[in-house]
């Protein structure tokens, strides 16, 4: 092979890999573009009249009662693991006092809404891809529409308040039960000092870091709903179509949950640091 | 534009691509009359989905013109489509019931949705009304569609139709998966509301040709995308048009005689 034909293979391969790059690019755009009108739809309806009242409660039952024992479960034993792992690395320096506010800053800033997220995804947000597939091959999106009701406000509106609404309260219960399991670990377990244990964890825990983390659940919550509605209504083909769009529908639903809270957790700081709040000890 | 007082629903040079090059409706017109049964036929992908989802207004036009009970459907906004749709009972293919709702809650939904005047009661007896009307047993009245048979799924989904007492009634291949006994009972359930609710204009989208001319008072035949052939069930079996012939010879019985003669439809041209 000549040196022009070894050329013109190099660039050919480099003008494939482009054009696949390129094309997946576009196809990201067009996506986040479909899901940010979807979502910007799902909220602006739900304050349309007739009220969904009765479906929004209906669906905060679901995703946050529903979810309680499962959220109370990793919860209990995330704090335990976070509360024994931090122990063992501060025991080296003689800093096991500190083990308290550690597990608290991380549970409440970081584990707890992220974790929150993922339980809650794959659990409501699987069920809502599911649900509103299996509505739309069947028909049953269809027939409201025919019947003259708006699918968007009947079924997605109520879905994404709710998620936005329960998220934070979950992850409240979440970080409280973490909590309780370091104190277990801490105070029951290892025999560390009750009152130093409460006094470093009042003093580095401020009530800021546990709002940043239910802001992120918040808003966790609006992108898992969006994502696995948008899914779901949008399904296509029969049964397989369904368990393609739950399957997607929660994939990219965790994998956003986790990209999205190193941004938030800098714009949260960026924030903090323009208003004049933030207050780094 | 004119257009024919006799015409429930009157469609003009009615076209759709989906993709700019091929048309899957190419200058479609047809001329729907009040108050009888027309039944629209063709093999798949004639476009007969496509031109139900147009009368219903879920899919809009590329160009051509759909008055529906005197109202241009592609120039109404949200609002007032939804306002007209309330004059639209739709009986789906596979009935479309909400799965996590009794057959009772199923019939009240319409009426919850744009009844708001009515109390818990009257809507319940308007529910047991109407799927009395659909020939289903009380027994059956607090059953999930899941606990429910095809032909019982039917007459629930009819009910639901009836629910607001709608003006135009759209059936979407209603017999299509059913055995013979069920077909049958399907197609008398179809004549027997249409007979009990006079002025109700019935609208039929079916590939069965044999109960189009049970049930039909006018038959329309699609291919390409065009209106093929318009008239009544006579009209068929006397057509010269071949694809009709070859359509005809599949799909009727030779015992099978065309319903009672109806008045020739209003040419659209």
């Amino acid at each position: 092979m000549s040196y022009a034909e070894r050329r013109e293979r190099v660039n050919q391969a480099f003008d494939a890999i482009g054009r696949y790059l390129m094309s997946q690019v576009r196809e990201f755009v067009r996506e986040v573009g479909e899901l940010s009108r979807f979502g910007y739809e799902g909220l602006r309806v739900f304050f349309h009249r007739p009220w969904r009242g009765t479906e929004l409660v209906s669906h905060m039952e679901f995703i946050g009662n529903k979810s309680v024992t499962i959220i109370l479960m990793s919860g209990l034993f995330t704090g335990m693991a976070l509360a024994y792992q931090i122990y063992l690395g501060f025991r080296l320096v003689n800093a096991v006092s500190l083990v308290g506010p550690t597990v608290g800053l991380g549970i409440t800033r970081e584990l707890g809404p992220v974790l929150t997220g993922l339980i809650v995804s794959a659990r409501a947000g699987g069920a809502m891809a599911a649900r509103l597939g299996t509505m739309r091959v069947t028909e049953q999106i269809d027939a409201l529409e025919v019947m003259g009701v708006n699918p968007i406000q009947y079924l997605v509106s109520p879905r994404l308040i709710a998620a936005i609404l329960v998220m934070p309260l979950l992850t409240g219960v979440f970080d409280f039960i973490a909590m309780f399991g370091c104190w277990l670990i801490c105070i029951q377990l290892l025999e560390m000092d009750e009152a130093a244990f409460f006094d470093r964890t009042y003093l580095w825990l401020e009530p800021y870091h546990i709002n940043e983390g239910l802001f992120k659940a918040a808003v966790f919550g609006l992108f898992f709903a969006v994502i696995c509605t948008h899914r779901g209504y949008n399904t296509k083909g029969g049964a397989e179509g369904v368990g393609n769009a739950t399957n997607r529908g929660v994939v990219l639903s965790m994998v956003m949950i986790i990209v999205l809270d190193f941004f938030l957790t800098n714009i949260i700081n960026v924030f903090y640091q323009m208003t004049g709040d933030y207050r780094w000890k | 534009m004119e257009v024919n007082s006799n015409s429930s629903i009157s469609i003009r040079h009615l076209k759709k691509t989906f993709d700019g090059k091929d048309f899957v409706l190419n200058d479609l017109s047809l001329e729907i009359p009040r108050g009888k049964i027309t039944v629209i036929i063709g093999y798949s992908g004639t476009g007969k989905s496509v031109l139900l989802k147009h009368i219903l207004g879920l899919l809009k036009p590329s160009s051509g013109s759909i008055r529906v009970l005197g109202q241009e459907l592609t120039e109404l906004d949200v609002d007032d489509l939804t306002k007209l749709r309330n004059r639209f009972g739709m009986l789906f293919q596979y009935a479309a019931l909400f799965d996590d709702m009794t057959a009772m809650e199923n019939v009240m939904f319409p009426l919850k949705e744009h009844r708001r005047d009515l109390n818990k009661v009257q809507m319940q007896e308007i529910a047991r009304a109407r799927l009395t009307e659909a020939g289903l047993s009380d027994k059956h009245f607090l059953k999930l569609p899941a606990e429910m048979s095809g032909g019982m799924r039917k007459r629930v989904g009819l009910a639901r139709a009836l629910a607001l007492d709608p003006e135009i009634l759209v059936y979407d291949e209603p017999t299509t998966g059913l055995d013979p006994v069920l077909t049958e009972m399907v197609d008398n359930l179809i004549v027997s509301t249409h007979n009990l609710r006079q002025g109700t204009t019935s609208i039929v989208v079916s590939h069965d040709l044999y109960a189009a001319f049970r049930i039909g008072d006018y038959v329309a035949m699609l291919d390409n995308g065009r209106v093929l052939l318009h008239g009544t069930p006579q009209e068929f079996l006397e057509s010269d048009i071949d694809l009709v012939k070859r359509f005809v010879a599949k799909g009727v019985r030779k015992e099978l005689e065309p319903k009672a003669s109806a008045p020739k439809p209003t040419s659209v041209e």
